[in-house]
């Protein structure tokens, strides 16, 4: 019982923190719909028993990405209020269109089909059966798909680096 | 889930918010007569026996004070910021176990808020999600110095976060070859801290990971914004730093959770590093309820005596520079921090498995 009530609330926390993102006028507080939405995702996470997944999500992109992106708009200086002109014409009414269409079609799926209310944690609470503890994961991520994780973090180590030298390219005087 | 196991959840987190809150009243108190103690003061006396009633006193006061609310701010955040900082410093100590289970009414209590998979990776995000309380406080106050202390904040919680995660990584690493497979549970990590070597040194992983332990030690005291790592509210320079436009009850709540931050993250350097409740229980020469007890009473005396480095350390070294404190993190703990995790668990493979070429 607890499950569907929790995921109602949570879905509907990050919908609400979703659309803070796009309507807030202040940017900072779009940067806090994107925590609160970050927050419910990883709730869900949890009633998934992903608690790994539902952590990293925390730790990653609430934690250290979130934090970045308030510094820089803290530090460039757009924490003013917009205003709300929209240099494109119909833009509004066709998003709102959009929105309609994919409501709908979500509803009448949904309706429709035969989807069912599955409950994640099918064998009870029993932590022995979660399928998302750190072990879980830890094991085929470093046997079965140990050339994938290392040429990821490579990937990532390039990346990085590749960035400072970007910020560092100077062209020399002639 | 019966009634009684749903009790028995309830009161664990009962337990965590109280043990919380009169550890805060404590833990000021003491750190004012500490303080005063080393600067040849006397400090407060006059609340209570030895004035430890001082804090309630304070406490009181805040709470029948005007919150003021500036004309420039922006309400929401600024409503906001002051929960944001108290939530997560009490979650943080939802999984450090503070003593031994034991059973009620055939009940098994564990002595920890929650025993989670994931123990150690929640209060990194929680700790975490602690800076958001200061940036947005800063920026929502509409002043100059709260912003500059918020701005500080950010870079400095980011800079020692790095640090204080691989020091806590290198523990991980050690004492999965210290049982069966890894854990990054408090509770079991504690476990495996249980014993002694050769009869009389405990099995403490701050012995095998005394680097660790320094690294840990320095980046939780930046990450709580003690002195010497205090340049968010740096008195001289920012008036008060990112809690300058507070007053009243929003005041005290960042007060509270600075101190509730203090000792949680003083509780998990001693689960970490100092055997957490484990030691001597003297079950056969003393009363059941005694040896019951003394499992708490290590912890806490083990906690207290990180908390006293803290105190210690705000009445001896002076606040760092700016840049100082930004070299001491990238180009000091960081790299010491990756350097002794690359050495011990090399010279752990070594241990478990012997040499490559052996």
């Amino acid at each position: 019982m607890v499950e569907p009530i929790l995921f109602v609330l949570m879905s509907m926390a990050a919908l609400a923190g979703a659309v803070t993102v796009v309507a807030a006028r202040n940017p900072v507080y779009s940067a806090m719909g994107l925590l609160g939405t970050l927050f419910s995702v990883a709730v869900l996470y949890v009633l998934q028993l992903a608690h790994l997944v539902a952590a990293v999500q925390v730790i990653v992109y609430a934690g250290a990405v979130l934090t970045l992106f308030l510094f820089v708009i803290m530090l460039i200086g757009v924490d003013k209020e917009e205003h709300w002109e929209e240099p494109l014409r119909y833009q509004r009414s066709f998003v709102a269109g959009m929105a309609g269409v994919v409501v709908l079609m979500a509803a009448g799926l949904t309706f429709f089909t035969d989807f069912d209310w599955v409950p994640a944690a099918v064998g009870g609470t029993d932590p022995s059966r979660t399928i998302g503890t750190v072990q879980a994961i830890a094991e085929p991520m470093f046997t079965d798909w140990v050339l994938a994780f290392e040429a990821t973090a490579l990937l990532l180590t390039i990346a990085a680096a590749g960035a400072i030298a970007l910020a560092h390219y100077r062209r020399r005087p002639h | 889930m019966s009634l009684a196991e749903f009790g028995i959840v309830f009161l664990r987190a009962l337990m965590v918010f109280g043990l919380l809150l009169v550890a805060t009243i404590v833990n000021i108190w003491a750190e004012r007569k500490i303080l005063a103690d080393m600067q040849a003061r006397i400090g407060p006396n006059r609340a209570g026996p030895f004035g430890i009633l001082q804090t309630v006193a304070d406490g009181l006061k805040l709470f029948f004070k005007e919150s003021i609310t500036p004309r420039k701010v922006e309400l929401g955040m600024y409503m906001l910021a002051p929960f944001l900082a108290v939530i997560p410093a009490f979650l943080i100590f939802m999984m450090v176990p503070f003593g031994r289970p034991f059973t009620i009414g055939g009940n098994e209590v564990a002595l920890v808020g929650a025993d989670l998979n994931i123990g150690l990776l929640f209060v990194l995000a929680m700790s975490s999600m602690a800076v958001y309380a200061v940036v947005l406080a800063g920026w929502s106050s509409g002043s100059k110095y709260p912003l500059l202390g918020g701005v500080r904040a950010t870079a400095q919680a980011i800079s020692y976060e790095a640090a204080m995660g691989l020091a806590m990584v290198a523990v991980v690493v050690y004492s999965a070859t210290q049982g069966d497979g890894g854990t990054l549970s408090l509770v079991e990590i504690v476990e495996r801290q249980n014993g002694t070597w050769a009869g009389f040194i405990p099995r403490w992983n701050l012995f095998p990971q005394v680097a660790a332990f320094v690294i840990f030690l320095l980046a939780i005291i930046a990450e709580t914004n003690r002195a010497p790592f205090d340049l968010v509210e740096a008195e001289q320079e920012l008036v008060g730093g990112f809690h300058t436009e507070y007053s009243g009850m929003r005041f005290a709540m960042f007060f509270l959770a600075e101190y509730i931050n203090i000792f949680s993250m003083s509780a998990i350097a001693a689960t970490l590093f100092l055997g957490g409740w484990s030691g001597p229980t003297f079950e056969d020469s003393v009363p059941a309820f005694i040896s019951a007890i003394l499992p708490t009473v290590w912890f806490l005396l083990k906690t207290y005596a990180i908390v006293f480095i803290f105190f210690w350390l705000r009445a001896t070294l002076p606040r760092l520079r700016y840049d100082q404190l930004m070299t001491l993190g990238w180009k000091g703990l960081i790299p010491a921090a990756v350097v002794w995790l690359i050495v011990s668990t090399i010279s752990m493979g070594f241990r478990q498995f012997g040499a490559p070429w052996g």
